[in-house]
């Protein structure tokens, strides 16, 4: 199995575990990431407003580079992810968007929504499969607690992102049982780390992470997972110590390719 | 040739401010086969009808053309005027000018233009109306009531007492429905099963009366007066002869584990049971998903214990076919599964629970012996937390009901009022949108839930709750207070929405009944007809036609009653002469019509024909049962070669008015 | 002003009028101590043309995005989706940017994930 693949800025610098480990551990697992060539920044984030076009292009170009290539592009990034999967909405759905960002890119085919774009967990869940990952763990992180987080974007809005159910979503605990670890389900959950605002308002940021750890630790948990590399840097720096790794580490140490306590 | 008579009416400023009558009658009149022409205030009064008549002695009419209201509101008023004239009521033709014209319209030309273009091709077609006579067919005199909760059980003792045999089909193991499970009722808190139970025996004990429970519908033929339907005794591997009740099984069994539906999952009862006390009838049951003797072969304990032979591992399920002048659906409701709603915490938490799971918990009868208690650690809890429209008043999408669920405001300050009466040291807060509280001494009730007995009422929704450290986090909104409201409570309680019960989607394909898109039985007319449903012989009762209270149901229950005692009562109904006919000359045989007519109307026959040179051919064609046709006219548009055709509206009547229009 | 909010309904493609004041967003906003006007209130204002006041509030730069009052609205109002719209009929005049370039580099810590500042610029500038 080969996927074009789109790892972002992020993951070219700051959240270089949550890439390295995510291809190793596809690798190990006989699926090729391949990076979708000469890829931009996806934007960072969703261009809310309807009328702005050129926020969107980046995103469209990796879309239409990814149908040309006739494969599924594959997102690891919350963000990207978020991003690039409404805007290939947008271009499903909206004609205005559609006819306007076509109009601009001058592409030698239009681009009309034709990729798919999966979350690098979808590929996990659906292609690979929970059961036969568990299969391939050599090393089960048995008896550690660990609380997904799962924070916004890849949750909302449920109606576009079409991910996992919005408000009880069970994919990454899914996958913590699949590499054999002990998932604590707690409310705070799908509540926001404090996102970009820790710029400008870092008490602020600090208070939202603190109502996810506490949250988090009365249950049980001992350490959390995250897909996005902004809740990483929320939870770690705005954070009580509360351990927090990627979901792609815990799976590489999992399969044996990644050394000791993640 | 004919002679055909066109009355346009005004309906008052209804068609006259938008469409010009004088200009439509007089246009009108000069329509081929048209003698006379002419237009009045309101053609539906006594006097107009008498204008009818009068015209129609006077000028010899043939053919009536009225230009008017939805023949849905007058088509029947008009053709009984003319018969009283003496001229065939299927010689009548109604132009709706009003619902498809005026009312749609603003612009007065362009309504006048339409009225006469509709009213052209309603002459057009009455040119080649010919005078029909309706049938009769016999009523059976016996009426079956689908669901036996409240709606049922009521529509089924009025009608008995009319002295008129009536079957309840009820699918679970005993009658009674969600009143059963209720604890009390407002606005004047009496204990439901007080006043349930007794209506229960009645129905039981009724001669009139049979109760099929357990079973289930599972199809329906025939017609109004004249309904054949097939009932599934679900196998509950108890001979319900034999069984006494004694309910030493249900005390003996080894199964223990079974998630109490009665009790909504809150505890457990044994693979064998009887759902509650007073069910009826008082039968065991065995659950077959759980029996171990059913699942392995192994066990047999309630046989050993039966002292009355009772259990019968090998039963399995039986069909009764039985007939039915009339059919009442009572089918119900139930609230909403809110596994889509989890910012509330229903699926993390035991003490999130639904308003009639609170019911369960505050009723002497259930799991917790009617003292309120936490279902995580049986603890008093101190503060509650209602929240209101879980689910209902959505916009749109698969996720919540877009309408009110109507009890849910009044059940609500119930549960507040005794939970705030019974244990006097709680804090009871009710979030709200909007209280809604129409309805005798309902108001009143409500303002006493606040007034004496200190229920915070807030405006404002919930938006999260964390389950932590064995509270409940509740981030709520005051909007009233301007502030955002966090409350450590003990308990949360969801006002789910209510929806139709899912059996009844089925139910309604096999009934032809109409439904609306949320699955509620739509009425023959929603302010003049609101217990009948479309589909002649089909009835409502409760629920099943849109959310209701018990005092609702009650009154809808009668008023459905009182319908099917109206059609019993009739030895024979008058049969709608517009049905399918079969021209044999022309029919080929190739059955197309029978496989698309939805009432079993049309059969096969083989026919001699006189061939050329005296020779005789045997031909297959179609025949039409006119008591079983209901004039639908699928087998029109089915027939490849044109021989079926509809009494009344015919094909050429068709092609006629579409030219007309075309004109 | 009525035009302004014509363009607000515009981009934002959400309808403010369906809105059934139930506070649902309010009661879920994660930001709601950082904001002067709540989303319930945000959407009510737009809808009585109150749009300077909005345009003024601090508020608009809290907003997280984190689409929680949009999942959980009952009636499919959108209050995120008006934040960014005022947000950014704020940030499309002149001289407006609520971030500037040269405001990024004291913001640099060493942990700081490129897409907080991507993003943060793409929130806050023209």
């Amino acid at each position: 199995m080969t996927y074009s693949y789109f790892p972002g800025c992020t993951l070219k610098t700051k959240a270089k575990d949550l890439d390295r480990w995510g291809r190793a551990a596809m690798e190990a697992l006989g699926v090729t990431l391949e990076e979708l060539p000469e890829w931009q920044c996806c934007g960072a984030v969703y261009p809310i407003a309807r009328d702005e076009i050129a926020l969107r292009l980046s995103s469209v170009r990796a879309l239409a580079a990814a149908r040309d290539l006739g494969r599924p592009l594959v997102t690891l990034c919350s963000a990207c992810h978020h991003v690039i999967k409404r805007v290939n909405g947008d271009m499903q759905h909206d004609e205005t968007i559609r006819g306007r960002a076509n109009t601009y890119l001058q592409l030698e085919t239009p681009y009309a929504g034709e990729a798919q774009v999966l979350h690098y967990l979808e590929v996990l869940r659906d292609a690979v499969g929970f059961e036969q990952l568990k299969a391939q763990v050599v090393k089960p992180l048995t008896g550690r607690k660990i609380g997904a987080y799962y924070g916004c974007l890849l949750l909302r809005p449920s109606s576009e992102l079409a991910f996992d159910d919005p408000e009880n979503p069970t994919i990454i605990e899914d996958f913590l049982r699949a590499i054999g670890a002990e998932p604590v389900i707690y409310a705070q959950r799908n509540e926001c780390c404090g996102g970009y605002v820790t710029l400008e308002n870092r008490d602020f940021a600090r208070k939202r992470v603190a109502a996810i750890e506490d949250n988090a630790r009365a249950l049980g948990a001992e350490a959390l997972v995250t897909a996005c590399p902004l809740c990483m840097y929320n939870l770690k720096e705005n954070g009580g110590g509360l351990p927090v790794y990627y979901f792609t580490e815990l799976l590489a140490e999992a399969l044996g390719l990644k050394e000791g306590e993640a | 040739m004919q002679r055909i008579g066109v009355f346009v009416c005004w309906c008052g400023s209804n068609i006259a401010a938008t469409v010009d009558v004088e200009a439509v009658a007089e246009a009108l009149s000069h329509e081929a086969g048209v003698v006379f022409s002419t237009n009045y205030q309101y053609m539906c009064s006594q006097a107009g009808q008498e204008l009818i008549q009068n015209a129609i002695h006077e000028h010899k009419l043939t053919g009536v053309v009225i230009c008017s209201c939805s023949p849905r509101m007058h088509e029947n008023t008009f053709r009984k005027t003319c018969e009283r004239a003496g001229i065939n009521p299927y010689m009548v033709e109604i132009a709706n000018i009003r619902e498809q014209c005026s009312w749609i319209h603003k612009d007065k030309a362009v309504g006048t233009e339409k009225a006469i273009i509709l009213g052209r091709a309603a002459i057009a077609k009455v040119l080649l109306n010919a005078p029909l006579t309706a049938g009769t067919s016999p009523v059976v005199k016996r009426a079956l009531v689908i669901g036996g909760g409240i709606a049922g059980i009521q529509t089924a003792l009025d009608i008995a007492d009319a002295g008129f045999p009536v079957d309840i089909v009820e699918k679970e193991p005993t009658i009674g429905g969600k009143m059963t499970q209720i604890d009390k009722t407002f606005p004047t808190l009496d204990c439901a099963a007080c006043i349930l139970t007794p209506k229960m025996v009645d129905a039981a004990q009724n001669e009139n009366i049979k109760i099929y429970s357990y079973s289930q519908v599972e199809a329906v033929k025939g017609f109004v007066g004249n309904f054949t339907v097939t009932i599934r005794r679900k196998a509950r591997y108890v001979d319900e002869e034999k069984c006494t009740g004694c309910g030493l099984c249900t005390e003996k069994c080894p199964q223990k584990k079974v998630p109490n539906a009665f009790n909504l999952g809150l505890d457990t009862r044994r693979a064998i049971y009887i759902p509650f006390a007073q069910a009826v009838p008082k039968i065991a049951t065995i659950d077959a998903d759980y029996c171990t003797m059913l699942k392995t072969g192994k066990c047999g304990v309630c046989s050993k214990v039966c002292t009355a032979g009772a259990i019968d591992y090998k039963q399995q399920d039986s069909f009764v076919e039985e007939q039915y002048g009339a059919i009442v659906v009572a089918t119900g409701y139930n609230p909403i599964k809110l596994d889509r709603f989890d910012e509330f915490a229903y699926s993390q938490s035991p003490d999130v629970v639904t308003s009639l799971e609170l019911e369960r918990l505050m009723n002497a009868a259930g799991p917790t012996g009617g003292t309120l208690l936490r279902p995580s650690d049986k603890t008093h809890p101190h503060t509650l937390v209602f929240v209101q429209c879980v689910g209902s008043r959505c916009d749109g999408g698969e996720k919540g009901k877009p309408y009110c669920s109507k009890i849910c405001c009044m059940y609500t300050a119930k549960h507040a009022m005794l939970i705030r009466e019974k244990y006097p040291d709680t804090e009871v807060y009710v979030f709200y949108i909007d209280v809604r509280t129409p309805g005798k001494n309902f108001d009143e009730f409500y303002r006493r839930a606040v007034e004496e007995y200190g229920v915070h009422y807030i405006k404002g929704m919930v938006g999260k709750v964390t389950p932590q450290n064995g509270k409940l986090y509740v981030q709520a909104a005051d909007l009233l207070g301007g502030q955002q409201l966090k409350i450590e409570a003990d308990m949360v309680v969801l006002a789910a929405a209510i929806e139709p019960d899912k059996s009844a989607r089925p139910l309604a394909t096999m009934l032809t009944a109409s439904m609306d898109t949320n699955d509620f039985f739509t009425e023959a007319h929603p302010k003049l007809r609101p217990v009948e449903s479309p589909t002649a012989g089909i009835f409502l009762s409760g629920a099943c036609q849109g959310p209701k209270d018990i005092p609702e149901t009650v009154a809808q229950a009668g008023a459905a009653a009182s319908k099917v005692i109206g059609l019993l009562v009739k030895d024979h109904l008058t049969c709608n002469p517009c049905v399918a006919e079969s021209n044999e000359l022309m029919c080929n045989g190739c059955s197309a019509c029978e496989k698309v007519c939805p009432y079993g109307a049309i059969s096969y026959i083989d026919k001699e024909f006189r061939g050329p040179n005296r020779t005789t051919l045997l031909r297959r064609v179609a025949q039409v049962n006119p008591a079983v046709c209901q004039g639908c006219g699928a087998c029109t548009v089915a027939c490849p070669s044109g021989a079926m055709d509809l009494k009344g509206f015919s094909n050429a009547q068709i092609m006629a008015e579409v030219d007309a229009i075309c004109k | 002003m009525r035009d302004a909010v014509e363009t607000i309904r515009r981009i934002s493609g959400v309808n403010p009028l369906k809105c059934m004041k139930c506070g649902k967003c309010t009661a879920t906003c994660p930001a709601y101590d950082e904001m002067e006007y709540h989303p319930h209130q945000f959407v009510d204002m737009v809808v009585n043309d109150r749009l300077e006041e909005l345009m003024a509030s601090k508020g608009i730069y809290h907003c997280l995005s984190c689409f929680a009052c949009i999942e959980r609205c009952p009636r499919n109002v959108k209050p995120g989706a008006l934040v960014e719209a005022v947000r950014l009929a704020v940030i499309r005049q002149q001289d407006q940017n609520h971030l500037k370039p040269q405001d990024i580099p004291a913001l640099l810590e060493e942990a700081l994930p490129q897409q907080a500042i991507t993003s943060a610029l793409r929130k806050y500038r023209r």
